[in-house]
């Protein structure tokens, strides 16, 4: 009996000892703003995940050294506790419980992906905590009536929609007949949707319409169709595999077509992995160094980039820019809200109307951004075969004419 | 559904072309599968990890400025002695267990290649450029890239290298006399350890090949493995072991099925199809084998 009670007084005090403890590493610690972050830093997204923890910890020090955030009259610093996700939708769940419930954060950033972000909102939507998101287009996201979740980028059924509005534009109003090929994932087939609304009200006709697989490597049947068929737009979706297989067999196979649009060019190196035969392919990007977006912290994107480069050692994918801003985004709403109350912070979150260096974000009842539109840059090489991503569309930021029809092969 | 392939001959030969081409390189990768599952009794599942290491070293060889083409010849040699090193760590414990012992191993083995990879290379798709340009045919309604064709005649060179290796050398005779009988292989004095590991090796090797001209051909990727140990597996179970025309035949036959299969269900349906042409061999040779037990009986 008298054993028994002492471990039940042992254990008891533990267990003041770790609640006390946890209490003690919550969101506000002295003059430090705890953020939670599950991120992809090992798996299939390792190098995506690396570009958002970068971007995160770039705008945490550019933040921290310019005045840090300000809340009742005291300057607070932002801090962030990292997490490797593994690439693991199942992991990031459990990171984020873990953030949330043991290291008692109350302040998120988004994973890196769609489907990480997937994983995660459900459980900061539970907990009440907001989540400032910076790698999540997927639209399901923003349909699910979410309070606390907050993205600073364009949803995924806006990707290419701008391409296919500029094929028509170009066609005299009329519409286009559209060929395309998508990945079987959540994001590639929100763009799909994207290009299908975009088809029915340009009255543009979809005459190929193919999924391609999670293993993707030869897209060789598509693009015979294509041959075939003479689309006047091939639009591919399929992550960096996609656009690198498609722009590879496109060249071996001499395939011609007026306007080929994709996604994630940026993230494929497209130009730097194949250099002239990237030539003319159109980009969706959610953000382009020379767009002309300013703000206090980083100026803007052509500062952003040198700063960014000079930090990191190489040029800053928009997965990195966006990262980024949702840190401006979350000092931001501290100031508005000047508090640190869940709820208040996520009022003043829903309220945000700003312009960052990586565009305006304003956010819609469903938490996506609607103030930033998508652009598209074109890949164009000089003769040395040195190639550049120039912004041709929306009309207003564009730096280059888009060149349109595509050359034929026999006369490139 | 799309009967398209049907409806423009062209695409049926452009198809079959493909298709040939295709399976000659997953021929040459399902030979290594055979040869030491033939010799040691061990399915490789990291078959496919070993292919994308290969890859790997094609592409870092293209990242340096070397025309990756080189690569089959320098793949191969690293990848001999990583096959070999492989066997001395893990495999020959478990060369002698049954069949279930080895696959838990090389799973675990491709589970740690792909982790490997993933930390050493990144996860980025990477491919390497051959500069080679296009064959056309008929009037260009059939395109093939040259370097397709250049992976299948690599391929079968290497094939044809590997059968007068195994019938004329001492390696060679022993490999085989192992395969047919280990002990008594041993009992006449052949160092079967040594062959085993120069099988694995050997294997490794192949696959090396195979990697880097699917790095010229297509994309390499660390978690892009499993696909072709399933197809080189499938191939084997068709051609039986030690069948090299055989696995040679199969090889092609599965890479025409695979290609009308991405013309016929859509792309997405590719891989699936090889899954269930797989189980149905599977089943059918099961059915094939109770009925000779019956007849036995």
């Amino acid at each position: 009996m008298k054993i028994n009670k002492i471990i039940l007084s042992f254990i008891s005090a533990l267990a003041l000892l770790l609640s006390t403890s946890v209490t003690s590493f919550a969101k506000v610690v002295g003059d430090k703003i705890i953020l939670g972050s599950a991120i992809s830093l090992t798996g299939k997204y390792s190098s995506n995940g690396v570009h958002t923890q970068n971007g995160y910890n770039m705008a945490v020090d550019r933040i921290n050294s310019m005045g840090g955030v300000k809340v009742g009259g005291k300057t607070y610093k932002f801090e962030i506790i990292y997490y490797d996700d593994e690439s693991n939708p199942k992991r990031a769940a459990q990171l984020a419980e873990r953030l949330i419930s043991q290291d008692g954060v109350e302040f998120m950033l988004g994973p890196y992906s769609s489907g990480l972000t997937k994983a995660i909102a459900p459980v900061t939507e539970k907990y009440g905590v907001p989540m400032v998101e910076a790698n999540g287009a997927s639209r399901s996201l923003f349909t699910k009536g979410y309070k606390y979740l907050f993205a600073v980028l364009a949803p995924a059924n806006l990707y290419l929609d701008v391409a296919i509005r500029t094929a028509v534009e170009l066609n005299g109003g009329k519409g286009v007949r559209i060929a395309q090929a998508f990945e079987q994932d959540a994001f590639s087939q929100d763009v799909r949707l994207g290009i299908l609304d975009a088809a029915k009200e340009t009255g543009s006709e979809i005459i190929i319409d193919d999924k391609l697989p999670k293993e993707l490597n030869d897209m060789a049947a598509t693009l015979v169709k294509v041959k075939q068929m003479k689309p006047d737009v091939l639009v591919v979706s399929g992550h960096t595999k996609g656009a690198l297989t498609a722009v590879r067999q496109i060249a071996e196979m001499k395939v011609d077509v007026p306007m080929l649009a994709m996604t994630h060019c940026d993230a494929a190196k497209l130009s730097k992995q194949h250099g002239k035969n990237s030539q003319y392919a159109l980009c969706a990007s959610q953000w382009h160094k020379t767009l002309t977006y300013k703000d206090d912290f980083f100026k803007d994107g052509m500062t952003y980039a040198a700063d960014f480069t000079k930090e990191f050692g190489y040029d800053p994918p928009y997965q990195a820019a966006e990262s980024s801003a949702a840190l401006l985004v979350f000092k931001d709403a501290f100031e508005r809200a000047n508090s640190f109350d869940q709820k208040k912070v996520r009022d003043a979150l829903a309220a945000t109307n700003m312009q960052t260096f990586y565009g305006n974000i304003k956010f819609a009842p469903g938490g996506q951004n609607v103030d930033k539109p998508m652009v598209l840059f074109q890949v164009m090489c000089d003769g040395d075969g040195k190639c550049e991503n120039k912004v041709v569309a929306p009309l207003k930021w564009a730096s280059a004419d888009l060149i349109h029809p595509i050359p034929k092969w026999s006369k490139r | 559904m799309d009967f398209m392939v049907f409806q423009y001959p062209m695409i049926s030969v452009q198809a079959c072309l493909d298709g040939v081409l295709l399976g000659i390189l997953f021929a040459l990768i399902a030979y290594g599968m055979a040869l030491q599952w033939g010799v040691m009794n061990i399915i490789n599942i990291a078959q496919g990890d070993l292919v994308i290491l290969g890859g790997y070293i094609a592409y870092f060889m293209y990242l340096y400025g070397i025309h990756p083409a080189w690569g089959v010849i320098v793949a191969p040699i690293i990848m001999y002695f990583v096959g070999v090193g492989l066997y001395k760590l893990v495999i020959n414990k478990v060369v002698d267990r049954d069949l279930f012992i080895s696959i838990l191993a090389t799973f675990g083995i491709s589970i740690l290649f792909m982790q490997l990879m993933n930390f050493a290379f990144g996860a980025d798709v990477v491919l390497a450029n051959s500069g080679y340009g296009t064959t056309f045919l008929f009037e260009s309604a059939v395109v093939l890239p040259n370097s397709k064709i250049f992976s299948a005649f690599i391929s079968i060179l290497f094939a044809i290298c590997l059968v007068i290796y195994m019938k004329k050398s001492k390696l060679g005779r022993a490999i085989r006399a192992t395969a047919q009988n280990a002990r008594a292989a041993k009992i006449l004095g052949v160092d079967t350890e040594k062959v085993y590991a120069a099988t694995f090796g050997i294997n490794a090797a192949l696959c090396g090949v195979a990697g880097a001209l699917i790095s010229i051909t297509f994309t390499i990727h660390p978690y892009m493995g499993l696909p072709y140990t399933i197809r080189s597996f499938m191939i084997v179970i068709v051609a039986g072991l030690g069948n090299l025309p055989g696995v040679a035949l199969s090889g092609m036959g599965l890479g025409v099925f695979e290609e009308f299969a991405d013309y016929i269900l859509g792309t997405e349906f590719r891989i699936g199809a090889v899954f269930l042409l797989l189980v149905l061999i599977l089943v059918y040779r099961r059915f094939k084998l109770s009925r000779k037990r019956e007849y036995l009986k």
